[in-house]
């Protein structure tokens, strides 16, 4: 009830005319400013702007952060290691100065597949001595002699005279008894036998061709052609123990396979198993080749195993056929993208491991700033061709609104996507991008503005104050810009406001298309443009929802004061 | 009547001219490594012409060896025989590629135009009406945040609503996956479902125009004398606002509708080229970022006629509605 009362008086006050109201007698502007104060919707765009110049400006001043800096975490991955393959395939280990070429290596696997035991190629001669299934002996051969059976007389005849008579005995035998390998001397021979004759040849050690893969305790330690054969035979002939240039080497069959000890210390391991680490810096070590190898034969997908600096490390192990992949799981560098709002970027970051609510400000600073110099640039030329053709009429109002006309018919926004594609082409720097830009769309937006001031200053001409400057005698310029000028200015206010947000708009359509604002600075509109993949559309609404609400905001905010604006001068619209 | 519509038809054309003459020369200051390094891409294409060829084709129908001034008669002069040239980007006649595109672009246009009307003029006139009531407020803040809203972030949150979230439409797209297993009205109605959300879109952003429009007008006819004068011979309130006040209301919105009728030919860059309409916005869109420079003339040029066409019809309407307009 007092309310109402209170309410009442209120209003009684105001349409009385009492001596404390006669008082208070406002200038126009006063005026315009007590009517726009009034308007609510006027007060929430001043609100929003003020906010939104605070934010950018100030808020930019504020944050801890960089327009463009990049965050970086560190992250957990499995990250490939080392490539691991069951070994079914014979490796070679070729005599030290010797070779024995990948073509010899094809005809050698040919000759063992059917069962032969030499073969030639190009005018070298090759005899494989199989040994067992897994361990054959490649040597090199020479002619030397060549034995004719004639009745049961056997006739050998040496091309080398060097030959001796033990010689001649060992090879009549080998032709009699048809065999093929013979030794004479410490020297070896193969004979091979035909019909009526035979050929043979000396033959000489060359590689030992061998499935078990050899690894050493230590990496600089590399397949010895000796060593090799030595440990070889030593197994076949299982024997525990061969002498090398003064060393002793034991051979022990254990459960992780054969291995060779020296001095009592593990010296090579004979696996079944290709280990290479993916980085040549990396030596994977007898004992964790035991360890990769364990888990290969238990199925395990996971192993714990100490990495270079003893600490435990995770490693994973993924099969594909009889290969294998050994990853480590290490800490990593990485760009901190789409992280979610936390305590240190409130509102996440975005692609590029940027905090997205400096961007925002940033952002906020340059849609502002493209607005308002875009308007200023607009106003100028608008105001000055529109006087014109306003006040002085007949030719010049003519030309002028035909040029008013023509540049109304140019398209803005497909002009500008193409002149921004062609600067992508020419590779144009961003901050020409950018005054390019602002000065096509206001060479493209001063029609608007300068049409208004034409129709105004034609319908204030006719006035009697106009009228009156006249005939005071006042120069031009000074009936223009002290008279005619500050008349314009409330429309002229009221179509800036509304053209503020027009321009941010546009900036915000051509950003977001790519063709305004380019990385690396920032705009609302180059932000959301994250949305054109799918992914961050759908999952990582923080990254361009507030982007969006931002461009709302702000233009909202100069409609909602070009509004005002408009109803606060127009006297007509009293309330 | 006769001689203000000739006369108005021969000012359009001059401007015509001098808006095609400026593109023209636009497009001719495009920096030649940009041209020449285009008909190269383009070249590399499977099946396309030789880069010389491209050049040489340009040549021909831009007239580039030609200074400006005769290149763009020779270009004109093709252009009004309807000879755009080849689309640098699909490989077409420009005009082949129109005549494929044009027809979603104005059965979009023509459906958010309807809807626009049917909505924002009764809720205009109400706004007035009600000036200053809660109606209003909500109707004006309602307007002024379609004006405000960039349309990409309001389609995006459309897609994400209904396209992502609740799944019942498509995320792009003219037709469905299984269009041409469907009967004719089957495409009709899938066409249709495909439209919904670029026409929500586009209804929402383009309100607000018209229904600040009709809502100033409005106010205006209601504050006029003859208004008045019905009031106070005691008519109904009803026939003074449906009868007297409503038919003056119709005189400039009739006109600014028929002014923005070419506009519906326009097609709408943004929204068309954010839900995958194959509409001419789109198809515009892809040229000009692909450097299509024969289409992109080719859309500007009708873009212009567009806007001149739209200011003439609504000169011609407002004087044909308003018999005061006429004497000048």
């Amino acid at each position: 009830m007092t309310n109402k009362n209170n309410e009442y008086e209120k209003e009684v006050d105001e349409l009385s005319l009492d001596d404390e109201q006669r008082v208070k007698i406002l200038s126009p502007w006063a005026m315009v400013f007590k009517r726009f104060i009034r308007n609510k919707l006027a007060i929430t765009g001043s609100i929003f702007i003020f906010a939104m110049f605070l934010f950018s400006f100030v808020g930019g001043l504020i944050t801890p952060y960089e327009e463009d800096q990049v965050f970086t975490k560190y992250d957990e991955m499995y990250k490939i290691f080392a490539g691991v393959s069951e070994n079914d395939k014979f490796k070679y280990i070729v005599e030290d100065d010797k070779e024995f070429s990948l073509i010899n290596q094809s005809n050698f696997i040919l000759t063992v597949n059917s069962s032969k035991e030499y073969f030639e190629s190009k005018d070298e001669m090759f005899v494989t001595e199989k040994i067992d299934d897994e361990y054959y002996i490649v040597n090199n051969a020479n002619e030397v002699a060549i034995a004719m059976s004639i009745g049961k007389n056997i006739n050998v005849s040496a091309s080398d005279t060097s030959l001796t008579d033990d010689f001649n005995e060992m090879a009549k035998n080998s032709v009699k008894q048809n065999e093929t390998f013979f030794e004479v001397n410490s020297k070896k021979y193969y004979a091979i036998h035909n019909r009526k004759n035979s050929v043979f040849y000396e033959i000489k050690e060359l590689a030992v061709a061998t499935k078990n893969i050899y690894s050493y305790s230590d990496k600089d330690i590399e397949n010895n052609f000796l060593f090799c054969k030595n440990v070889e035979d030593a197994i076949y002939n299982q024997h525990k123990s061969f002498e090398l240039d003064g060393n002793n080497y034991e051979v022990k069959l254990t459960n992780d396979g054969t291995e060779v000890f020296k001095n009592n210390e593990i010296y090579a391991s004979l696996l079944k198993f290709q280990m290479e680490p993916i980085y040549e810096d990396v030596f994977i070590d007898l004992e964790f080749k035991k360890v990769i190898k364990n888990a290969i034969i238990n199925n395990l997908n996971e192993f714990i195993y100490k990495d270079q600096n003893g600490n435990d490390a995770v490693y994973r192990l993924y099969r594909q056929n009889l290969q294998w992949t050994v990853e480590k799981q290490e800490s990593t560098y990485l760009v901190d993208a789409y992280s979610a709002p936390s305590n240190k970027h409130w509102l996440g970051t975005d692609g590029h491991g940027m905090d997205l609510l400096t961007r925002l400000m940033y952002g906020g600073r340059i849609s502002l700033r493209i607005g308002f110099i875009v308007v200023i640039i607009e106003t100028f030329i608008g105001v000055i061709l529109g006087g014109v053709a306003g006040y002085f009429g007949k030719f010049w109002d003519n030309l002028i609104m035909r040029i008013v006309d023509i540049f109304n018919c140019i398209p803005s926004l497909p002009l500008i996507i193409i002149l921004g594609s062609v600067m992508d082409q020419l590779r144009v720097a961003p901050e020409v991008r950018l005054n390019v830009l602002m000065l096509v769309m206001a060479f493209l937006g001063w029609p608007g503005i300068a049409r208004m001031v034409r129709g105004q200053t034609l319908f204030l001409r006719e006035q009697e104050f106009m009228t009156a400057t006249e005939a005071t005698g006042l120069d031009v310029s000074k009936r223009i810009f002290k008279h005619l000028i500050p008349n314009i200015i409330p429309q002229l206010i009221v179509i800036c406001t509304l053209s503020l947000g027009g321009v941010i708009l546009m900036e915000s359509v051509l950003s977001f298309l790519g063709v305004g604002v380019k990385f690396p600075f920032a705009s609302w509109g180059n932000i959301i443009n994250a949305v054109s993949n799918v992914f961050v559309m759908s999952s990582y609404l923080f990254v361009w929802i507030p982007a969006g609400m931002c461009i709302l905001i702000t233009v909202l905010g100069f409609n909602f004061i070009g509004d005002g604006l408009r109803d606060a001068f127009d006297p007509k619209m009293k309330r | 009547m006769r001689n203000y519509i000739i006369k108005r038809l021969l000012i359009s054309v001059v401007i015509l001219f001098f808006v095609t003459l400026i593109l023209y020369t636009i497009f001719r200051n495009i920096p030649t490594s940009f041209v020449e390094s285009i008909a190269r891409e383009r070249a590399n294409l499977p099946g396309s012409k030789s880069y010389s060829e491209w050049l040489n084709q340009l040549n021909a129908v831009y007239g580039m060896d030609k200074g400006i001034f005769q290149g763009y008669l020779q270009w004109a002069q093709s252009a009004i025989q309807g000879n755009f040239g080849d689309s640098w980007k699909y490989n077409i006649p420009v005009i082949q590629k129109f005549r494929e595109t044009i027809w979603y672009s104005a059965a979009l246009g023509g459906i958010t135009f309807v809807l626009q009307i049917i909505i924002a003029v009764p809720l205009g006139i109400l706004a007035a009406r009600k000036q200053y009531s809660k109606t209003d407020y909500a109707i004006t803040v309602v307007a002024l945040i379609g004006i405000s809203l960039p349309v990409f972030f309001f389609a995006t949150i459309l897609k994400l609503v209904f396209a992502i979230k609740l799944g019942w439409f498509d995320l792009y797209g003219t037709v469905g996956r299984y269009y041409y297993q469907l009967d004719t009205f089957g495409k009709i109605l899938d066409i249709g479902k495909h439209f919904v959300l670029p026409i929500i879109a586009i209804v929402l952003i383009s309100i607000g125009g018209l229904m600040r429009y009709t809502r100033t007008n409005m106010l205006e006819v209601l504050n006029a004398d003859y208004i008045r004068t019905a009031r106070a011979k005691g008519l109904s309130e009803k026939r003074v606002i449906n009868y007297h006040a409503f038919r003056n209301t119709l005189i400039p919105i009739v006109t600014i509708i028929g002014g923005s009728l070419p506009g519906l030919f326009a097609g709408s860059l943004i929204t068309e080229t954010l839900f995958g309409i194959t509409g001419i916005g789109k198809t515009a869109y892809d040229a000009m970022v692909g450097g299509d420079i024969p289409f992109s003339m080719f859309y500007m040029s009708f873009l212009a006629v567009l806007t001149l066409l739209g200011t003439l019809i609504a000169d011609i309407l407002y004087a044909v509605v308003d018999p005061r307009v006429r004497i000048r």
